[in-house]
């Protein structure tokens, strides 16, 4: 396991590394001068444009910049970013629990919702419910998510008054955040009914950020269980007279788990790239909008960085997902 | 239900406000703004977005833009006197004004000359600490020229302050208004730097204004209250929350949920909506900008009056109003919007007239005229489609037998080959204003200096100039103002443009909010507003 372990982070190493170049190239080839857009419409005069150029150090080769990138991210410096003038690390991990509070919220609904409705309609394949399910789900996943947040903004919170429009919690109640977790944090604050509050401003988020990772999570069950429900070992099972729940439950669901989980994990690459729409629409702020901005704003650093970190926390999660792997499924756990 | 809801939050949150201000009775308004600002120091930026989060709520200004017009007014400076050669202004500051006292700051003393003399040094002089920090851009400072035209700033007493200028400027003292101009507190910014944190500046701000920083929580809330020591008086509201929501459409559905009471910059086709809405109220003014057409007058036969007087009698700005601004806009008969002072309303625009137009041209000998428009790449207030534009103008000169093509550039290329004196064709470009002032307009775009810069037309018309020119320098407004009419009148007489349209700037808001005031200028502004609750 130890081995294993080394082994996949050994792995990382370069895969990071690419990311590193993919990441500082990335802001670099769109056009626009982050210089002469800090300027604004009004015109720059040469001298200045120059001493501002030399200040970021965008004067200096391409290559030697990349060095001194990597040499500054080696001592944990993602660099001060352009527009806000703080370090991008702190910007970032101000931003972070927004946007983890919501994703997890969201793959939690989706896999709430998405494992029973795929296995239910492994087991009653072909009837209604299936069909009903898998044309849901391809719904679902066709679904364009800003059209989508609109859509039940405007019956769940414009006609129907059920859910507030946007924000992480009503603007009443004001409170320190230490964890940045609303969910925490309103509870922390002792404050009546801040709790109820956040969550309400987590419900259609949350649907809307779930909604293809939902889709996704119900075929793959599906197709996952119809297999393991045609092995031998569950026709054993079901003439040994186990009940129809334990067969299903126990022995054939734990083994098609095993793709289930792959997919999970890489849905986290998903909710990342859905985070940037959802925050825009839901005003959330997390770092899916800060990264937008960022690029129109042409914060080199802060963009390098914030892909870096992105980057970065899908490769720990695609690892965990490795590791749990032998969790679930005794015939792969590795060995030293 | 969710009345219900609500009205048990604000009873559990009641608590809360009454820490943040004074009683039960606390009375808050959300305003939706359309981003986050980029940081807190004005002077470091150009974004309305940011000033409408810093310079307008926190700070104050030696002089301030009136409410809702260009005029420029006291502020923190009680009057002042220009010298006869105009190139003295001494400002006689306000006694007992009080920085804010926040959770982060209590200052010790109240605003004297020093204060001024930091909010300006930091800008200019290359010694001074703050120079430096953040970055040290200071773009509006250098835009609006300000360090060629400050030769030094003297402390008089305690609370006189004298700028010394290179040169004459009548406009100085709308640039004194501008965000930039905006007076810090010298006590604080020294104390952030002996603590060695001189970014927080950027970061918590701490004025004079009439609303005081409370807490920014990144790209989600700002929240301020009112001042209560505010030298004006208290505000009518305690607090105020900017609760930041980019998208027009939510933000159209938090206005309708009353999450908000005002919401800036709303989508076109929400309008009509809106307008409708028995909760609502929209208000509408010109922006401070204009959308033209520039012919190049030094090359033939563009060089003739009669021929441009005739290409714009060909355009049907009606049509174009329609198709490319679908309402929010005016037709523009003057260089200037109508919202700024000295604007002429005497001035008669050219009637689209066709067959006169041809006729002109005949007359001037002018027949198989073949040119180029120039369509701009991007999207401008004041053209939010200039392809658009450009094909309309070009089918109504068809019919006056002018065959027009099209061309356009990438937008740095575009602003860098539209300057060339020798540049082929008509020009689409527009102006937004910076200070309300006519010079910013008038002299910038049509003023001989311009020439081979933003004077598009590369119009050098010595009558014209003398005007702009005597205005520049005086500093009695109304003869200003009585130069800059005239000025629109020789203006119009010789036709460098085409004076396209101004746009409609919308705002709506719930109708319980009271006394909200446009800026021409475009800022947001909640001084003065109240709300009933």
């Amino acid at each position: 396991m130890i081995r294993f372990l080394l082994f996949r982070i050994g792995f990382l190493i370069p895969t990071f590394l690419g990311v590193t170049v993919v990441a500082f190239g990335f802001i670099r080839l769109l056009p626009g001068d982050p210089v002469l857009l800090l300027a604004g419409e009004r015109s720059i005069d040469e001298e200045r444009y120059r001493q501002l150029l030399h200040q970021y150090g965008f004067d200096r080769p391409i290559w030697d910049q990349y060095l001194t990138y990597l040499w500054d991210l080696l001592h944990g410096d993602l660099g001060t970013s352009i527009i806000t003038k703080k370090p991008v690390f702190q910007e970032f991990f101000t931003l972070f629990p927004a946007t983890l509070e919501l994703s997890v919220c969201a793959i939690l609904f989706a896999i709430a919702l998405g494992v029973p409705a795929g296995v239910i309609a492994a087991v009653r394949r072909r009837t209604a419910f299936d069909h009903a399910v898998m044309t849901t789900a391809l719904v679902g996943y066709s679904m364009p998510i800003f059209w989508w947040g609109l859509l039940l903004i405007i019956l769940f919170s414009g006609i129907l008054g059920w859910t507030p429009v946007s924000g992480r919690i009503s603007l009443l109640y004001y409170f320190p955040t230490p964890t940045g977790f609303m969910l925490i944090d309103s509870l922390l604050s002792g404050q009546d009914g801040a709790f109820a509050s956040a969550v309400s401003h987590l419900i259609l988020p949350s649907i809307v950020l779930g909604t293809i990772p939902l889709a996704v999570i119900a075929r793959q069950t599906r197709s996952a269980m119809l297999e393991v429900l045609g092995e031998d070992y569950v026709r054993t099972a079901r003439a040994k007279g186990l009940a129809p729940w334990r067969v299903v439950g126990l022995h054939a669901l734990r083994n098609a788990m095993i793709p289930v989980i792959t997919v999970i994990g890489l849905q986290v690459g998903v909710l990342f790239a859905g985070a940037i729409l959802t925050e825009t629409i839901f005003s959330w702020p997390g770092i899916g909008k800060w990264m937008i901005d960022s690029i129109f704003r042409r914060d080199y650093p802060a963009v390098q960085g914030g892909l870096l970190l992105i980057a970065a926390i899908v490769m720990l999660v695609n690892l965990l997902v490795d590791v749990t792997y032998g969790l679930i499924n005794p015939k792969i756990r590795y060995r030293d | 239900m969710l009345r219900t809801k609500r009205v048990m939050a604000a009873t559990f949150g009641l608590s809360l406000l009454a820490m943040a201000s004074a009683g039960a009775e606390a009375k808050t308004l959300v305003y939706c703004s359309e981003g986050s600002p980029e940081g807190f120091d004005p002077a470091l930026y150009t974004a309305g977005t940011t000033f409408d989060a810093s310079s307008k709520p926190v700070y104050n200004r030696l002089v301030e833009f009136e409410r809702g017009t260009t005029n420029v007014i006291p502020g923190l400076a009680e009057s002042w006197e220009v010298s006869d050669d105009g190139t003295e202004y001494t400002f006689h500051l306000r006694k007992g004004v009080k920085f804010h006292t926040t959770d982060f700051f209590t200052p010790s003393r109240e605003l004297n000359a020093d204060d001024v003399i930091f909010s300006f040094m930091r800008q200019l002089d290359g010694e001074n600490p703050y120079f430096d920090y953040a970055g040290g851009s200071w773009e509006y400072f250098n835009a609006m020229s300000m360090p060629d035209l400050i030769k030094d700033i003297e402390k008089v007493d305690d609370y006189t302050v004298k700028f010394v200028l290179t040169r004459p400027e009548a406009p100085m003292l709308a640039n004194l208004a501008m965000d930039f101009a905006s007076i810090f507190s010298k006590e604080y910014a020294d104390k952030l730097m002996e603590d060695g944190k001189p970014e927080l500046l950027n970061q918590q701000p701490l004025g004079t204004g009439p609303f005081q920083f409370v807490a920014y929580q990144k790209d989600a809330v700002i929240r301020y209250k009112a001042n209560p020591d505010y030298w004006d008086g208290k505000q009518p509201i305690d607090d105020l929350v900017f609760a930041i929501t980019t998208d027009p459409a939510v933000r159209y559905q938090k206005l309708k949920a009353n999450e908000c009471q005002v919401a800036p910059y709303p989508n076109p086709a929400d309008i009509e909506a809106m307008k409708n809405d028995p909760d609502l109220n929209v208000m509408e003014q010109e922006g401070l900008n204009v959308g033209y057409l520039a012919y190049n007058t030094q090359k033939a036969p563009f060089d003739k009056v009669e021929v441009r007087k005739a290409l714009n009698m060909a355009i049907n700005k009606e049509a174009i109003l329609d198709a490319v601004f679908q309402g929010a806009g005016r037709v523009a008969k003057n260089p200037i919007p109508p919202t700024m002072w000295s604007y002429n309303e005497k001035v008669e625009d050219d009637a689209y007239d066709p067959e006169a137009a041809k006729a002109m041209l005949d007359e001037a000998g002018v027949s198989d005229l073949k040119m180029k428009i120039w369509a701009m790449p991007v999207q401008r207030p004041y053209n939010p489609n200039a392809r658009r534009m450009a094909e309309l103008i070009q089918s109504d000169w068809a019919k006056v037998g002018v065959d027009a093509e099209i061309v356009s550039y990438e937008w740095g290329e575009y602003l860098k080959r539209s300057k060339e004196v020798d540049r082929d064709g008509a020009v689409l470009l527009g102006w937004t204003g910076d200070n309300g002032d006519p010079d910013n307009f008038l002299a910038v775009l049509l003023g001989c200096d311009g020439v081979g810069g933003a004077n598009r037309a590369q119009w050098c018309y010595e009558p014209f100039d003398k005007l702009i020119q005597e205005a520049k320098i005086l500093s009695d407004k109304d003869k200003r103002a009585e130069l800059y009419r005239e000025a629109q009148v020789v203006f119009k007489e010789q036709a460098p443009w085409a004076t396209i349209a101004h746009s409609v700037v919308f705002m709506p808001m719930r109708k319980s909010v009271s006394g909200y005031k446009m800026d021409p200028l475009g800022s947001h502004r909640f001084d003065g507003v109240d709300i009933a609750q």
